[in-house]
């Protein structure tokens, strides 16, 4: 993959998980309430990863805005090689949080008192649709040079 | 303790004592026929005025049995004025504005090893991120009300490892041996993950002798109020690395962050003139700073 390809990708991937990030604290924590801001259950390491995770979305969030602006001037844009990278982000992290953080280290929870298995399934599904329709994205761009 | 005549004098004078040190520095320029940018000196006047908020007066002496305006005081300390004062290049002023002999000694005091360890951004993320976490995590918040001299050393502590921190990462001012933009921008990201963890930890534990309600409260405005201010840092540094990649710049040598004289400002240019594809030849006079 040539140097502006894997730019474009990286934007993308990059975005993606700032936006992943942008949903889960404003819709779950700010307007749903179904987060919390920190209940005393969160065992240490899962403040520690919060806090990664955050300061890393934000970070990306605007190098990859920076890096679609440095796309832009050289003329090197490719849209469905960004697009593609920002679903596989959104999804990639989501499935990451979906499986990872909240089955196996059980950091946290979609939300909390009620039954898990459809936010679960839900959350999960739509993660992996976004992969695919990232990954398929990926791929006819790099059949197809733009 | 209630905040002493003397603590609150001597932090007004060191802080007075560094306005006038910066504006001394700036008409000594201008009258050898320099130029330094006005925007550079309102932001250290700006900077002071937030620590001086900090320090001394109402809100200085809410913080002492109020742990929300603790907490204002912290991010106006800790994390704005030091972005403020970062952005008014306060070495490069005192580089020009020094005789020959001493601002030479000056460039070699800041090539030194002892410089250059203090202000490797591992170092400074440690003392800045390692302060916060001895202040809200040991007896030391406890501490400070009831020793002056703990109350004031931890403030310049505070202002001081905050200065070296935000320098280190997006310093406009000359560094030799600054670290590559993948170091920073790891130790940018680690430190404002330390900063949020740290928040949530003082929200579940308090520091000693602050109410879980206050507690709370200051967390979460330690929390959102230190990203709004991380923004900021994140984005300048982008920026810089931005201008840096510029392709047009490839060809010709970077222009210094600060201009010697003050560079012809284009006040407006037709949109044909904008270069799309950067690979077109630009007028030298673009205004980079």
């Amino acid at each position: 993959m040539s140097a502006p390809s894997g730019r474009n990708v990286l934007s993308g991937v990059l975005l993606g998980l700032g936006v992943a990030a942008f949903v889960d604290e404003v819709v779950f924590h700010q307007l749903l309430h179904w987060h919390h801001f920190y209940d005393k259950s969160t065992p240490a390491i899962g403040l520690i990863s919060d806090g990664l995770f955050h300061a890393f979305s934000w970070f990306a969030t605007i190098a990859a805005l920076f890096l679609f602006a440095d796309l832009r001037r050289r003329g090197s844009f490719n849209r469905p090689l960004w697009w593609g990278g920002l679903l596989l982000g959104t999804g990639g992290f989501q499935l990451y949080d979906g499986t990872l953080q909240h089955k196996a280290m059980r950091l946290h929870q979609i939300r909390y008192d009620v039954d898990l298995a459809p936010y679960d399934w839900t959350w999960n599904i739509i993660a992996v649709l976004l992969i695919v329709a990232g990954t398929v994205l990926l791929v006819r761009a790099r059949r197809r040079p733009a | 303790m209630e905040p002493t005549p003397a603590t609150s004098g001597v932090l007004s004078v060191l802080l007075l004592a560094a306005a006038l040190g910066y504006l001394t520095g700036a008409v000594v320029v201008r009258r050898r026929g320099g130029w330094w940018p006005a925007e550079r000196t309102i932001s250290w006047i700006a900077g002071l005025v937030a620590a001086m908020a900090a320090l001394v007066g109402p809100l200085a002496d809410a913080a002492h049995h109020d742990f929300t305006a603790h907490m204002v005081g912290h991010l106006l300390l800790g994390m704005t004025a030091p972005l403020l004062l970062v952005l008014a290049a306060p070495l490069t002023l005192a580089l020009r504005a020094l005789p020959v002999a001493r601002a030479r000694t000056l460039s070699h005091l800041l090539a030194s090893r002892p410089v250059r360890t203090l202000t490797h951004p591992v170092t400074a993320a440690v003392l800045n991120g390692g302060g916060l976490w001895l202040l809200y995590t040991t007896g030391l918040y406890g501490a400070m009300s009831d020793h002056a001299w703990i109350h004031v050393a931890v403030h310049l502590h505070v202002l001081a490892a905050g200065y070296l921190f935000t320098a280190s990462v997006i310093g406009v001012d000359p560094a030799p041996h600054r670290p590559g933009r993948r170091t920073r921008a790891a130790v940018l990201i680690a430190f404002l993950a330390a900063h949020a963890t740290l928040a949530k930890s003082v929200y579940g534990h308090p520091p000693a002798g602050v109410l879980p309600a206050d507690a709370r409260t200051g967390a979460e405005l330690m929390y959102y109020g230190g990203d709004l201010i991380d923004l900021v840092l994140i984005y300048l540094f982008c920026r810089q690395w931005f201008q840096a990649a510029d392709p047009a710049r490839r060809n010709r040598p970077a222009a210094p962050r600060i201009h010697a004289v003050r560079p012809p400002r284009v006040l407006w240019r037709l949109p044909a003139e904008f270069p799309l594809e950067g690979h077109n030849a630009r007028d030298g006079n673009r205004v980079s700073n």
